[in-house]
């Protein structure tokens, strides 16, 4: 069972020589480059994505965006109603699906908050649970690796359920009733898988660390806990980050997910948007545009992941 | 530190019988040896008869099944013996240098006084930097591991044991990785420690070196001491024909 | 059977867990149906997403620049928007301008189908970037053996690529269709009836969401164990001693 979504390490391989002119390339677009590196083969392998943005490519999207915005017009003004265009209408709903309910909590911040929230969760927990998975003690070490197991096995669509239905919805201390809005309860659930395979990636990362450095520690008097702390860790850091933020974008990813139990997020404000818009034509539209957020917010993420993986992967 | 049972004319190491096996295979086979404090002996003998596994349990980093093996007096394999305290008497150099690689060459030698032994960490810097310039690698402080030579690691790595302060070293064929330039320096630094005398027990291929700095040649074949004795006769007198055998591949 | 019927019954009675499926009739066979659907909807899913990764993966290696930029942009799609809005995205947007366009009324395909539509296009995202990988990882100098011994483009793929790629990139391949299992969850928010879809419905009839919840996790980890036996066994049976790893 290896890790879910783990890159898949090498990029297309530049071996007809294409698309090596945009270095040079004159833009006034923001040029992401082409990185070339080598491998341990020598061979050139090519950085990330092979369409960068050319000024070619920047004319054509603002031409699309043109002419679609003239044809939106148009279609507005057969449909009888000038003032709804599409553009409009996206515009018009793009602050509730952005912030929320004006004076709630909600819309697309709220993906983004929660998936900070369980990525710090899960990242805490994990490491303990990592940690745990490699400990002397075979008790614990069984518990932590049934509960890795456990929860990354687990769809998170069940975890989600299981414990936005199971947790109370308010405490009660003595007078006082504190409601437990959904969303806390939301970020825990996704925090459960984070933590299974935070805890994954730490095994695998003190695992890969040669036993040479454990005994020279020992040797050295160190106790378990200094080698552990001082010693192997540090130098896991540098080959956890990488899968690290792979996890982050897929949590991301997953975050609408809790649109299904009723939490405010941009999913659903988007989905009420629709409802009372009532219109089938803006349905694409606005779905695209709610994508389109997280796709700016991710790609850059995996981007800047897979140049570290490369970069790592050249040092070692 | 120093153990009230424990005399300075009584061997400062001592193997009893020992017996050792990794599942079914046993390595080592009875095996018996005395280092006296300020001795420096050398073990020699063919790939697989047990050396490393021999050197590794006189600090605890393999166990035992039987016989007995003392330090200063101390049992070690006494499943009460506090194992840092015996670590702290006993350092170890390995074959792959194994030093931290995050950590430079100076941190690397600090960091067992700073953490374990709790020292003040200005009076350990002044001692690295001793200790550095002793093993000839003034400059390189600030280095880290990965921008050294092997045989610069090498030093860094004994500069780093005996920060410990210990009273025995143990080197597991330390220039085995090295190329034969590098490995000069690496041995100048051992006979050194050697003649400030410092108690040395050497796993090595080099017979020349070893002929020249050790006071006793132990041969190992099959997980037993075939014998030994010190250079002068060891090499021109062996008896045991396993032994005139090794040595004339060796030699 | 009917003693074990029985003995959950009794479990009601006595100790009031409730677990209807068991010996409920109506419920039993209608969670049956459901985890049925799950079984299917994961099977046609995992082969057409292997099907897109292949063809991907060929058309990565295509000369025309464009090609591969577009394969490019689709997986960065699929690989950085999240699966349950690339799912209503299809069930509901697509399928409605489909069926404006084709003049269509009811919609183009059921919740069932977009669903597979859906999940495999997104599994395939990262099929293609796991083939490619894999293809990468065969040496030159074999495919240019078959090259030499006048195999054609699409041969060489078919006979030496692929078979040598496949080895190597299925423990990522694994991963990513249990993944893709696990995902097959959403068809819940299109109403496709798959095992938690009917558990909710069975909670909600019956009242007995504890209990329901539980069986779901415990289906659901069964399912993914028997996913990972069954890729493990394959992974063992299609080795080639000294090739990959
Ligand atoms: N951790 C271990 N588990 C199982 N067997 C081991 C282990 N360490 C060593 N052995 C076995 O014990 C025997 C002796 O190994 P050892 O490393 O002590 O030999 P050596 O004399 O140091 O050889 P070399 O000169 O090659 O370093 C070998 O047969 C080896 O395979
Ligand atoms: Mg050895």
């Amino acid at each position: 069972m290896g890790e879910v979504h783990q890159d898949t390490g090498v990029r297309k391989l530049n071996v007809r020589g294409t698309s090596r002119h945009v270095h040079g390339a004159k833009t006034d677009l923001p040029v992401i480059k082409p990185f070339v590196i080598g491998n341990a083969g020598g061979r050139y392998i090519e950085g990330m994505l092979e369409f960068t943005f050319q000024w070619r490519i920047g004319v054509a999207l603002f031409l699309t965006l043109a002419g679609w915005m003239m044809i939106d017009a148009a279609h507005a003004q057969v449909q009888g109603d000038p003032e709804q265009t599409i553009f409009q209408t996206l515009i018009k709903w793009t602050p509730l699906m952005f912030w929320g309910p004006s004076g709630e909590f909600g819309g697309f911040i709220l993906n983004i908050v929660v998936s900070f929230i369980s990525m710090a969760l899960g990242t805490f927990f994990g490491l303990w649970v990592g940690i745990g998975q490699v400990s002397p003690n075979r008790h614990l070490r069984r518990f932590c690796w049934a509960i890795t197991q456990l929860f990354r096995n687990s769809p998170w669509l069940v975890l989600l359920f299981y414990f936005m239905l199971l947790l109370p919805f308010s405490l009660q201390f003595g007078d006082i009733r504190v409601d437990i809005p959904g969303w806390t309860k939301a970020t825990f659930a996704l925090s459960l898988p984070i933590m299974a395979n935070v805890s994954e990636i730490v095994r695998g990362a003190i695992a890969s660390i040669p036993t040479g450095q454990w005994e020279s520690a020992e040797s050295l008097a160190f106790s378990r806990t200094q080698t552990m702390w001082r010693v192997i860790l540090p130098q896991c850091i540098k080959r956890m980050i990488p899968p690290w933020m792979n996890w982050y974008c897929i949590l991301t990813m997953s975050t609408p997910l809790i649109s299904i139990l009723g939490v405010n997020d941009g999913m659903t404000l988007t989905q009420n948007a629709l409802a009372a818009e009532g219109r089938s034509e803006f349905l694409i539209p606005m779905y695209l545009w709610l994508m389109l957020w997280f796709f700016v917010y991710s790609y850059p993420i995996a981007m800047w992941t897979r140049r570290l993986e490369h970069k790592f992967a050249i040092e070692s | 530190m120093n153990n009230l049972n424990w005399a300075s004319d009584q061997p400062i190491v001592s193997l009893k019988n020992v017996h050792k096996s990794f599942g079914d295979l046993e390595v080592l086979k009875g095996v018996s040896l005395d280092v006296m404090q300020g001795e420096v002996i050398c073990i020699i003998g063919p790939s697989g008869s047990g050396k490393s596994t021999l050197i590794r349990c006189i600090n605890a980093l393999n166990d035992i099944q039987s016989g007995s093996i003392t330090v200063e007096g101390q049992e070690v394999h006494d499943p009460k013996l506090n194992k840092l305290e015996l670590r702290k008497k006993v350092g170890m150099v390995f074959q792959q240098y194994n030093l931290f690689p995050h950590k430079t060459a100076l941190e690397n030698v600090m960091m067992a006084p700073v953490l374990v032994l709790k020292q003040n960490k200005d009076d350990v810097a002044r001692l690295a930097q001793t200790l550095i310039r002793k093993v000839r690698l003034d400059g390189k402080e600030h280095n880290y591991p990965g921008e050294l030579s092997g045989g610069q690691q090498q030093r860094v790595a004994i500069a780093r044991s005996l920060a410990m302060n210990p009273q025995v070293m143990l080197f597991d064929e330390v220039t085995a990785a090295l190329d034969p330039e590098t490995v000069k320096e690496v041995l100048v630094t051992i006979k050194d420690l050697a003649a400030e005398g410092m108690t040395c027990i050497l796993v090595t291929h080099e017979m020349g070196f070893a002929r020249e700095i050790a006071d006793q040649i132990y041969f190992t074949d099959g997980g037993v001491i075939v014998e030994h004795g010190p250079p002068e006769t060891f090499f021109s007198r062996a008896k045991d024909p396993r032994t005139k055998e090794f040595l004339s591949q060796i030699l | 059977m009917e003693f074990v019927w029985e003995w959950f019954y009794w479990l009601y009675d006595v100790h009031g867990i409730k677990l209807t499926i068991f010996y409920d009739e109506w419920d039993r066979n209608r969670f049956i149906r459901g985890m049925w659907t799950t079984f299917h909807l994961s099977a046609l899913s995992i082969f057409l997403s292997i099907v897109i990764g292949v063809a991907g993966a060929w058309l990565q290696m295509s000369n025309l620049v464009w090609m591969r930029r577009i394969v490019q942009a689709y997986i960065q799609f699929f690989r950085n928007t999240p699966p349950l809005i690339q799912l209503y995205f299809f069930y509901f947007a697509v399928d409605a301008a489909l069926s404006q366009l084709f003049g269509i009324t009811g919609g183009v395909l059921g919740s069932y189908g977009w669903a597979v539509v859906s999940l495999s296009f997104f599994a395939g995202a990262f099929n293609v970037e796991i083939f490619r990988a894999g293809v990468e990882s065969v040496p030159r100098s074999t495919t240019e053996a078959a090259e030499a011994l006048g195999y054609t483009r699409l041969q060489i793929y078919r006979y030496v690529t692929l078979p040598l790629a496949f080895r190597v990139c299925l423990p990522s391949l694994n991963s990513n269709l249990i993944n893709l299992l696990k995902t097959t969850t959403v068809a819940y928010a299109i109403a496709v009836p798959e095992t938690l879809y009917v558990a909710n419905q069975i909670w909600s009839d019956e009242y007995n969401v504890f209990e329901m919840m539980n069986v779901v996790w415990i289906v659901y980890i069964v399912f993914v164990g028997f996913l990972v036996w069954l890729m493990h066994r394959w992974e063992k049976s299609i080795k080639i001693p000294g090739y990959g790893n």
